[in-house]
C-alpha cells in the first residue's frame, strides 16, 4: 500500500472566505473553511473524507478539482510529466487538466441541465475537449452508458434527466466523469440522496469502475457507515482541520483523536440489542471564524486542558502504521 | 461487462440534429399540451390569429375586391359617399373616416404594422435582456454593477415621455419606435427580472460539473445558462409586444409618430377633427381602441398562459 | 383488550394526478398501545409521509381518504370536519415534521408561536400558567428557558428540532408523530435528539410514531417497526423481530443492504431494479419484480398482510424465503 506512487499531493492546503466585506474595504474577518490540510492520496486507493456539514470538506473537493482557488498551499497532481500545482494551471493547460480530474456531485436532480438530453450530458466532457471525432464520441458514450448499467443505451441517450430516477440519475452522472478517462475522481456524497435499496448498486458500481478504469477516488460524506465500505483510507475532517487519517478499519475500531471517537459514537447502529458507548463531547460545531491558535476541538474536548490552550492546533502525527492524529493526548 | 455498442442511429451531425428537433417537437408538443389546459391562452391565441388573419387579408383585398382608388388606407376616397365620415354601409362596413378613407382596410392595413412593431421590439428585448442578464448572474462584480445601475437608470426613465421628448425633435417611424422600445425594456425592467433567474441558474450544480467538464465561460453561459434562461425570456416577450403597442397607440394618438397608418394614428385623426367624444360617430374610434385592446390583451393572456407552462409551480395538479 | 390510542384499520389514500391516481397508501393498517413506540420505515414515495399526513388529517388539496378508518381514542377522525378535529389535533395526536425550520414560523418568538398553539387548543389557561408551562416544556425537550423569547433564526437547527418538539407536546397530546426529525442533522446532533425523543417518549409514557428512512435510526427510538413497500405495510413486528428475523424479502434486504460501522465488515446485499412508480404498480405483489424469491403466483396475486407467528405479521407468498 504504502510504496504506491503518489498522486495527489496536498500541501499546507488553506481556504479562507471573507466575511462581509464592503465595497471599498478589505475584510478583516475571515472563515477558515479549508485550513493547513496536508494528505497524499496514492493511486488506486480511495481515500474517505467524512465530517460534519461544514467542517470544509466540500470546500476541499472543490479545491482539488479547482472550482475553488487555494488562498494558500499547493495540490500536486501526478501527471505523465510529473508533478503539476493545479493551483498555477491557466487557460489550455488547465482544460486539459480537467481530463484528469473529475467530480461526482450530490445530488443527481440539480448537476444535470435539464434542458439536455443524456447523450449531451455524458458526451460534454467530450465535446468542449475536442477528443475524437463526432462517431468516436458516440461510440465512447454509449460504451459509458452500458458499463455504468444502462442498457440498452440506445434507449436512455435521448431521454432528459427528469425522465429518469434518481439511481439512474446518478449511474449519468458516473457516466460523465469517466467519460474522459480520469485518473482521479472526487465524489461528493454521490449516494446521499438515494434510497439504501439503490444506493447499494451504485456504491458497488463505482467500486467496480473505479478498478476497471483505474481511477483514484476522494470520497466525501458525512456518513461514516458508507464511507466505510467506499474507502481503504479514512480521513476525519474537524472545522477546516483533518483531525484523524488512517486505514479505515483501523479508524473505526481504534479511534485516537477524541471527536473521531465521539463522532463514531454518536453513529446510529442498525440493531436494536446494541448498546453505543456514550457521546461524551460537549457544545456544538461553531463555525471557524478567525479561530484562535489553539486545537480547533478545544472547546468540545472531554481531554482540553491547560497545554491543549496555550499550544496552537497540534500537528497530524504518525501514531504507526500510518495512523495519524492531531491530539496533544492520545 | 462487453460493450457491444449497438448504435441507435448513425451518427452524423445531421442525424443527431435530426434526433434533437424530434425531441423538440416531442418537448413543443407536451408544452402545448400544458398551455391549452388554460383557457385564457386559447383565447388570446385565437384573438392573435384572428388579427393575423386581418393582417394576411388586407393585400389579398387590395388586389381583388377592394379598388385601390377607393380603398386604399391612407390616400383612398370614395366619390359616392357625399358626407365624410360616413356611417357603417354596405360599401364600407365600418364607414369611412373624416378625410373620406374606408375604416375597416386602415383598420386592417395597420396590423401588420402593429405585428411588426410588437415582434421586433421583443426580439430587441429578449436578445439584449438574455444576453446581459446571463453575463451579469455569471460574472457579477463590476460587470454586474454596471448592467443593474443602468436598468435601474432606465426603469427611472418614463417611457412615454421619453418618446414623446425623442418624438419632438425628430418624428419616429415604427422601426425606431420599434428599436427604441425594446432598447429601453431590454436594459431596463426585463434584465433584473432575467438576471436574478440567472443567479439562481448560476449555483445549480450543472454549472460547476460544465466546468469541471473543461468548459469555458462562454459555453457555460451559452450552453447553460441561456437555455434555462429562454422559457423565462420567452415569457417576457409577451409582455412587450404588449407595451410596444400601447405605447405606439398613444404617440401616435399625440401625432409624434412619422407613421403613414396605424391603430393609434385613427384615433388620432378622429380627435383632430373633432369626432372624438360623440356618440354617433363611435365608428371612428370603436374599431381601433378595440383593436388595440383587444390585441394588447391577447398577448398578456398568452403570456400568463405561458407562465403556468414555464413555472410549474403555478400548474394545477 | 389493549389500550390502543391509535388504530388504523385499512386506510387507502391517494393522490389526484394529472397522468392518474397515485394509491400512496394502500390498504394499511396499524395499532399503537399507550407507551409504545413504533417506527415505519421504508424509502421515498413508499407512502410513509402520507401516511402521517393522513392520521393528522393534514392532506394537500389533491389527496383523498378513499377507504378506511383512523381511531384515535376510539373516534374515527375520517368523518370528522375541520372543526371537530381541531378538537382531536394537538390535544390527542400532535407532530413533529421534517423541516423544523418551516414548520417556525421567523417572525414570531418561539414562546409567542407555542402560547398560541396552546391558546387555541386549550382555552381558559392563563398567560401566567402558558409561561411556566412552556418553561417546563423547554427543560423537559433539553433546551434553556431562557431562550423561549428569542426568534428561530437565533437556533441551531438541534435546537429549532427541540423547540419543535416542546411545542408538539405542549398540549399533552396521546400520540406524537416524528416525521424524519432528525434527518436534516449532523450524527453528533441527531445522536442528542434521539436519546431526547426516545427518554421523553418513555417518561411521558406516550405513544409515537417515529417515520424515518434510516433504518439505523428505528432500531433506536422504536418497540415495534412497519416496514413499507410501495404503499403497501410488508412487514410488521417487534424491532429485535425486524431485525433479527426478518420474514419479508424486502426487509431481509433491506437489513443487509444497510451499512454499519460496528462488527465485521459484511458484504452488502444489492437489491435489483428500483422502486416501482406508483401509478402503474406491478401486478400481483409490488415487491415481485426484485424479489430473488418470486414465483407465478406472487405476480398474480397480492399476498395478504397476515400474522405468521405471534406478533408478526407479513404481506409475503414465501415469508423468509421459503418455497411453499
Amino acid at each position: 500500500m504504502t510504496n504506491k506512487e503518489v498522486l495527489v499531493d496536498i500541501k499546507h492546503l488553506s481556504k479562507l472566505f471573507p466575511m462581509g466585506s464592503g465595497m471599498f474595504q478589505r475584510s478583516k474577518v475571515f472563515v477558515y473553511a479549508v485550513s493547513d490540510v496536508n494528505l497524499q492520496i496514492r493511486k488506486g486507493e480511495s481515500v474517505g473524507l467524512v465530517g460534519e456539514s461544514g467542517c470544509g470538506k466540500t470546500t476541499t473537493g472543490k479545491l482539488l478539482t479547482r472550482l475553488l482557488n487555494p488562498t494558500s498551499g499547493s495540490v500536486d497532481f501526478q501527471t505523465e510529466n510529473g508533478p503539476v500545482d493545479i493551483a498555477s494551471l491557466r487557460g489550455k493547460a488547465m482544460k486539459k487538466f480537467r481530463r484528469h480530474v473529475q467530480m461526482i456531485f450530490q445530488d443527481p436532480y440539480e448537476s444535470m441541465n435539464p434542458r439536455l438530453t443524456i447523450n449531451d450530458t455524458v458526451a460534454e466532457p467530450l465535446n468542449v475537449q475536442g477528443i475524437g471525432s463526432l462517431v468516436e464520441r458516440e461510440d465512447r458514450v454509449v460504451q459509458l452508458l452500458e458499463s455504468v448499467g444502462l442498457t440498452p443505451a440506445s434507449s436512455f441517450l435521448f431521454r432528459y434527466p427528469h425522465e429518469l430516477s434518481g439511481g439512474q440519475r446518478q449511474r449519468v452522472a458516473i457516466a460523465r466523469a469517466l467519460v474522459v478517462g480520469p485518473d482521479f475522481v472526487v465524489a461528493d456524497e454521490p449516494t446521499s440522496m438515494l434510497d439504501v435499496s439503490v444506493r447499494t448498486s451504485v456504491m458497488q458500481l463505482m467500486e467496480d469502475l473505479g478498478e476497471k478504469f483505474g481511477v483514484t477516488y476522494l470520497y466525501i460524506t458525512h456518513d461514516i457507515a458508507v464511507a466505510r465500505y467506499m474507502s481503504d483510507r479514512l480521513a476525519v475532517m474537524y472545522l477546516g482541520k483533518i483531525v484523524e487519517l488512517g486505514d479505515t478499519e483501523e479508524v473505526l475500531h481504534h479511534p485516537l483523536h477524541p471527536y473521531t471517537k465521539a463522532l463514531l459514537s454518536a453513529v446510529p447502529v442498525p440493531d436494536p440489542l446494541h448498546q453505543r458507548e456514550p457521546v461524551v463531547i460537549k457544545g456544538q460545531v461553531s463555525k471557524p471564524i478567525n479561530p484562535l491558535p489553539r486545537c480547533r476541538f478545544y472547546e468540545r474536548c472531554p481531554l482540553a486542558d491547560k497545554f491543549c490552550e496555550t499550544h496552537d492546533h497540534p500537528p497530524l502525527e504518525d501514531q504507526g502504521a500510518g495512523h495519524y492524529v492531531a491530539c496533544y493526548h492520545i | 461487462m462487453t460493450s457491444v455498442a449497438v448504435r441507435p442511429i448513425k451518427v452524423t451531425r445531421a442525424a443527431l440534429w435530426r434526433m434533437r428537433l424530434q425531441l423538440s417537437w416531442r418537448g413543443l408538443k407536451t408544452n402545448w399540451a400544458l398551455f391549452t389546459e388554460n383557457p385564457i391562452g386559447l383565447i388570446g391565441l385565437g384573438i392573435i390569429v384572428f388579427f393575423g388573419l386581418l393582417a394576411l387579408l388586407h393585400p389579398i383585398l387590395m388586389h381583388t375586391v377592394w379598388s385601390p382608388n377607393i380603398y386604399d388606407p391612407v390616400s383612398g376616397f370614395d366619390m359616392q359617399v357625399p358626407m365624410s365620415p360616413s356611417p357603417p354601409s354596405p360599401r364600407h362596413l365600418l364607414g369611412t373616416d373624416p378625410l373620406g378613407r374606408d375604416v375597416l382596410s386602415q383598420l386592417m392595413y395597420s396590423t401588420r404594422y402593429e405585428f411588426g412593431l410588437g415582434i421586433l421590439s421583443a426580439l430587441i428585448t429578449v436578445i439584449i435582456a438574455t444576453t446581459v442578464g446571463a453575463f451579469s448572474a455569471y460574472y457579477g462584480g463590476i460587470i454586474d454593477m454596471f448592467f443593474m445601475r443602468l436598468a435601474d437608470l432606465v426603469i427611472m426613465v418614463p417611457l412615454i415621455p421619453i418618446l414623446i421628448v425623442l418624438a419632438a425633435f425628430n418624428p419616429v417611424g415604427m422601426i425606431e419606435l420599434g428599436i427604441v422600445i425594446g432598447l429601453l425594456s431590454g436594459f431596463g425592467g426585463t434584465t433584473i427580472v432575467i438576471k436574478s433567474q440567472g443567479l439562481a441558474v448560476k449555483v445549480k450544480p450543472y454549472i460547476e460539473a460544465a466546468r469541471i467538464a473543461g468548459g469555458g465561460d462562454f459555453h457555460i453561459i451559452f450552453s447553460h445558462m441561456v437555455p434555462n434562461l429562454m422559457p423565462l425570456s420567452l415569457l417576457y416577450m409577451m409582455f412587450v409586444v404588449t407595451s410596444a403597442i400601447f405605447s405606439e397607440a398613444v404617440l401616435s394618438f399625440f401625432g409624434l409618430t412619422q407613421i403613414k397608418m396605424s391603430w393609434g394614428l385613427m384615433i388620432n385623426t378622429t380627435q383632430v377633427f373633432g369626432y372624438l367624444l360623440r356618440f354617433d360617430t363611435w365608428y371612428l374610434l370603436i374599431p381601433a381602441s378595440l383593436a388595440i385592446t383587444l390585441l394588447c390583451a391577447a398577448f398578456y393572456f398568452v403570456g400568463r398562459a405561458l407562465d403556468e407552462v414555464v413555472n410549474p409551480r403555478l400548474r394545477r395538479r | 383488550m389493549a389500550d390502543y390510542v391509535l388504530e388504523v384499520k385499512n386506510l387507502t389514500m391517494h393522490y389526484r394526478t394529472r397522468k392518474g391516481p397515485v394509491y400512496a397508501v394502500d390498504d394499511v393498517s396499524l395499532s399503537v398501545q399507550r407507551g409504545e413506540s413504533v417506527g415505519l420505515v421504508g424509502e421515498s414515495g413508499c407512502g410513509k409521509t402520507s401516511i402521517a399526513l393522513s392520521l393528522m388529517k393534514l392532506l394537500p388539496d389533491n389527496a383523498e381518504i378513499k377507504n378506511g378508518e383512523v381511531f384515535i381514542n376510539g373516534t374515527d377522525i375520517v368523518p370528522l370536519s375541520e372543526k371537530e378535529l381541531r378538537e382531536v389535533r394537538w390535544r390527542q395526536i400532535s407532530m413533529v415534521f421534517q423541516a423544523a425550520m418551516n414548520s417556525l414560523n421567523p417572525v414570531y418568538t418561539v414562546e409567542d408561536q407555542i402560547k398560541e398553539a396552546m391558546h387555541y387548543h386549550l382555552p381558559g389557561m392563563s398567560d401566567e400558567e402558558m409561561g411556566q408551562k412552556i418553561d417546563g416544556l423547554f427543560r423537559m425537550a433539553g433546551l434553556d428557558p431562557a431562550m423561549k423569547s428569542q426568534y428561530p433564526h437565533q437556533y441551531s437547527g438541534g435546537m429549532r428540532q427541540r423547540a419543535v418538539i416542546a411545542m408538539a407536546l405542549s398540549c399533552d397530546p396521546d400520540i406524537i408523530i416524528a416525521d424524519e426529525p432528525t434527518t436534516a442533522l449532523d450524527v453528533i446532533v441527531q445522536d442528542g435528539l434521539l436519546k431526547k425523543i426516545h427518554e421523553l417518549q418513555q417518561r411521558l409514557n406516550m405513544a409515537m410514531i417515529y417515520i424515518s428512512h434510516d433504518i439505523a435510526v428505528i432500531a433506536e427510538v422504536s418497540d415495534k417497526v412497519g416496514v413499507m413497500y410501495a404503499g403497501k405495510m410488508v412487514e410488521f413486528s417487534t424491532t429485535v423481530n425486524i431485525f433479527h428475523h426478518p420474514l419479508h424479502p424486502y426487509t431481509m434486504a433491506l437489513m443487509s443492504a444497510f451499512p454499519s460501522i460496528v462488527g465485521e465488515k459484511t458484504e452488502l446485499v444489492i437489491l435489483p431494479g428500483e422502486p416501482p412508480d406508483l401509478l402503474a404498480p406491478p401486478s400481483g405483489c409490488r415487491f415481485h419484480p426484485r424479489c430473488p424469491y418470486a414465483t407465478s403466483i406472487c405476480k398474480e396475486k397480492a399476498p395478504e398482510f397476515r400474522e405468521y407467528a405471534d406478533g408478526h405479521f407479513v404481506a409475503c407468498w414465501h415469508p423468509g424465503g421459503e418455497q411453499s
